[in-house]
């Protein structure tokens, strides 16, 4: 992953243990899995889980919380057992351990148990660094594994290909776009999404399919919403809406949002200045005079009046004046997509 | 000169007040008993409009309580409750936009002290009208049986203002709106004013003491006022509707501003000194909790001077409209905005009546908007909108 070699030039301490990938994880005496990704983490550890319990399936796992870690608690899970089966112990929120669990880490370090797979998850924060820089320093014989968050839309594209090549599926390069626009707030939605659609679909996926599951999500934003009402298309605007609901729009910002392009309209209509004067005179960037000037096409003064007038009935009515908000939205969005039109 | 001797055109009102203040004085110097339930009583409360001075005649009332001679306005107890700082004088005002009801709940305790010098603790509550009905419900008890020798004084624009439980158990005072004549009267008296700029500005003010005096001594304030009413009688369409929205939001915003600015810089210095910070060092993150409460605050009282000066802006508005309507119906006596005759008359005739009803309609829909949280400017440009093409509303 191209995410790690990023991430490796950036630790200042010398690292002289490897740092792997998520995809690449594998079981060593310590596996330190830092990162803020906590989605792929969980990924991480399952894998090294499974291919612990592949080689033994007497693999005996316990899980500790580093948060109300107790001092002897570590040696006591990793100290061999009568049979000598092999111990996969995982520990949670290194970022918030007790002072003893950062002792213990530190002695168990020195000798570590054979048979036995640590999993640290830390995910960033200075709590817990000195066992951080031991592990890294080569204390253990350990691995890190690094998770970071899916940031770019370039992050998320190779993300989501990964995840179909590893399920053995064909998606066109344009189906996964459709697919990172819509999931572009959050890496776990997205990897769900790639795991629901190779499920609900057979054979080569492509843009159709997303469309199909997906289609309306990736303009869900309450200025795409917006833009669809005030280009008069009532129908696409309402789905548009409901898609932007669902997908975390608040009502208020949707309001605000059809406001402040319904301002910069009425305040460009018949105004013949060049874009960069207007701009100064509103207080606008040049861009949305322009816009706003493409966006008048199909209104009259008149409907922009009421169109203006319904959305400041909206705005009190999502405010508690009605009890409805998302029916006021919604007859905003009907004024607003017929040109304020009646 | 006495307590009562500043407050303006509410005789009735003030004779209440002076009989009651006199019957507890007796009470408490062992006579007439008997005869000073029917004048005094434990809780009151004053409504009138605002800038009819509400609050200073509560005040007034309060020295008159607290001071041994009735009122003197010359000794240390009538001294201490002007500046608000009286021993057995409690008083609750909000710069934000409702009362907390933690707050009321201290001051209902602080009701239940004796008096430490004189002879009656007086509570005041300025703005008993920014309370929430939960709120309310907290000062019941301490309303209805206070200690023998406390007074409660609320404050409020109007009776309706207030729950029905606390209407029940105070009696009311009502003031009148004091005449363009003694308010002026008054800004020549007491602020110097000439007689003309003293006239136009009661009259513009709309008989509220407190804008009059701020029209007739700040220049500022009255080019503010004037560029308003242009403002509104200028508008010809939509785009001068919303154009004339942005621009009385930025005066709104900039008058809210011109207030609070200073005071929270005052205020963030005082909490440095108080921390032992001087300016540009870092917080302790120990400390940050206190300057956040403090930005919190500010924002808040932000929030309620936007309001209150949106609200200035839409009761000029109504004056206009209202003087409008005058013209149209045929009642020209008597114009707030005399000097926009011309402009009055100009829109009086290219409106109906109807229309400009609807106007004020509209301002009012606004107040109430403004009131309820909406998105400032949008209220102003759909109210804006509804009156120059009422048509859209």
């Amino acid at each position: 992953m191209a995410t790690t070699s990023g991430r490796a030039s950036k630790v200042k301490t010398s690292v002289a243990i490897p740092q792997l990938g998520w995809r690449e994880a594998r079981p060593a005496t310590v596996v330190l899995v830092t990162g803020p990704e906590e989605f792929l983490a969980e990924r991480a550890t399952t894998a090294v889980r499974q291919q612990l319990r592949d080689a033994d399936p007497a693999l005996e796992v316990s899980d500790v919380d580093a948060t109300s870690y107790a001092a002897g608690q570590l040696l006591t899970l990793a100290s061999p057992s009568l049979f000598g089966e092999p111990r996969l112990i995982r520990v949670s929120a290194v970022e918030k351990c007790t002072d003893d669990f950062i002792e213990d880490v530190v002695s168990y370090l020195e000798y570590p148990d054979a048979d036995t797979t640590l999993v640290l998850r830390h995910s960033g924060g200075v709590r817990g660094k000195k066992i951080l820089d031991t592990i890294r320093a080569g204390a253990g014989g350990g691995i890190e594994i690094i998770v970071d968050e899916l940031k770019s839309d370039n992050d998320k594209f190779e993300f989501a290909l990964a995840e179909f090549d590893a399920g053995g599926r064909r998606i066109t390069p344009g189906a996964v776009r459709g697919l990172v626009a819509a999931f572009s707030s959050s890496g776990s939605e997205l990897a769900a999404a790639c795991q629901q659609l190779m499920s609900d679909t057979s054979g080569d996926i492509d843009e159709r399919d997303v469309d199909t599951y997906y289609g309306g999500r990736s303009e869900a934003t309450a200025f795409r919403v917006a833009d669809i009402a005030i280009a008069g298309r009532p129908g696409d605007a309402l789905v548009a809406l409901r898609n932007a609901l669902e997908s975390g729009s608040d009502p208020v910002p949707v309001v605000a949002a059809f406001a402040s392009k319904l301002r910069v309209m009425a305040r460009v209509m018949g105004d013949r200045r060049s874009s960069a004067e207007l701009a100064g005179a509103i207080g606008a960037a040049p861009w949305q005079i322009d816009r706003a000037r493409r966006d008048l096409n199909g209104w009259s003064e008149g409907g922009l009046a009421t169109a203006i007038v319904a959305v400041a009935d909206a705005d009190a009515n999502v405010k508690g004046a009605t009890r409805d908000s998302i029916f006021a939205l919604e007859r905003m969005v009907s004024v607003v997509a017929n040109y304020g039109l009646r | 000169m006495n307590v009562w001797q500043q407050l303006v055109g509410q005789p009735d009102a003030i004779a209440t007040f002076e009989a009651a203040a006199r019957a507890a004085h007796a009470v408490t110097a062992g006579g007439e008993s008997a005869d000073a339930s029917g004048v005094m009583t434990h809780a009151w409360l004053i409504t009138g409009p605002p800038g009819s001075g509400r609050s200073n005649l509560a005040y007034a009332f309060a020295a008159a309580l607290l001071c041994a001679n009735g009122g003197c306005g010359e000794c240390a107890d009538c001294r201490n409750v002007v500046a608000r700082t009286h021993p057995d004088l409690s008083y609750l005002a909000t710069e934000r936009v409702i009362i907390s009801i933690d707050e009321v709940r201290e001051f209902v305790v602080a009701s239940q002290y004796s008096p430490s010098s004189s002879d009656y603790r007086v509570v005041v509550i300025e703005d008993a009208d920014r309370m929430a009905e939960r709120t309310s419900n907290v000062l019941l008890k301490a309303l209805e049986e206070p200690p023998a020798r406390t007074v409660w004084i609320l404050c409020a624009p109007s009776e309706a203002d207030l729950i029905p439980t606390i209407r029940s158990r105070v009696r009311s005072v009502r003031l009148t709106v004091p005449s363009v004549e003694l308010v002026s009267q008054l800004l020549r008296d007491r602020d110097g004013v000439d007689a003309v700029t003293a006239e136009r500005s009661a009259r513009l003010a709309q008989n509220h003491i407190g804008m009059a005096r701020r029209l007739a001594t700040n220049a500022e304030a009255s080019a503010r006022r004037e560029e308003t009413v242009q403002l509104v009688l200028g508008m010809t369409g939509l785009t001068d509707a919303v154009t004339a929205a942005a621009r009385l939001h930025a005066i709104a915003t900039d008058d809210a501003k011109a207030v609070t600015d200073e005071q929270d810089a005052d205020e963030l210095e005082q909490t440095r000194l108080a921390m032992g910070i001087t300016e540009g060092d870092v917080i302790p993150p120990t400390l940050r909790s206190q300057f956040r409460t403090l930005e919190e605050q500010q924002k808040r009282r932000a929030t309620r001077s936007l309001r209150d000066g949106l609200d200035r802006i839409l009761v000029d508005l109504m004056s206009v409209y209202r003087d409008v309507l005058r013209l149209q119906l045929g009642v020209a006596e008597d114009l707030t905005n005399l000097e926009f005759e011309t402009q009055l008359r100009h829109r009086a005739g290219s409106v109906t009546a109807a229309e400009t009803l609807a106007a004020l309609d509209a301002v009012a829909h606004a107040r109430k908007r403004i009131a309820s949280n909406v998105a400032p400017l949008l209220t102003l440009e759909a109210m804006l909108i509804s009156s120059v093409l009422p048509e859209a509303a």
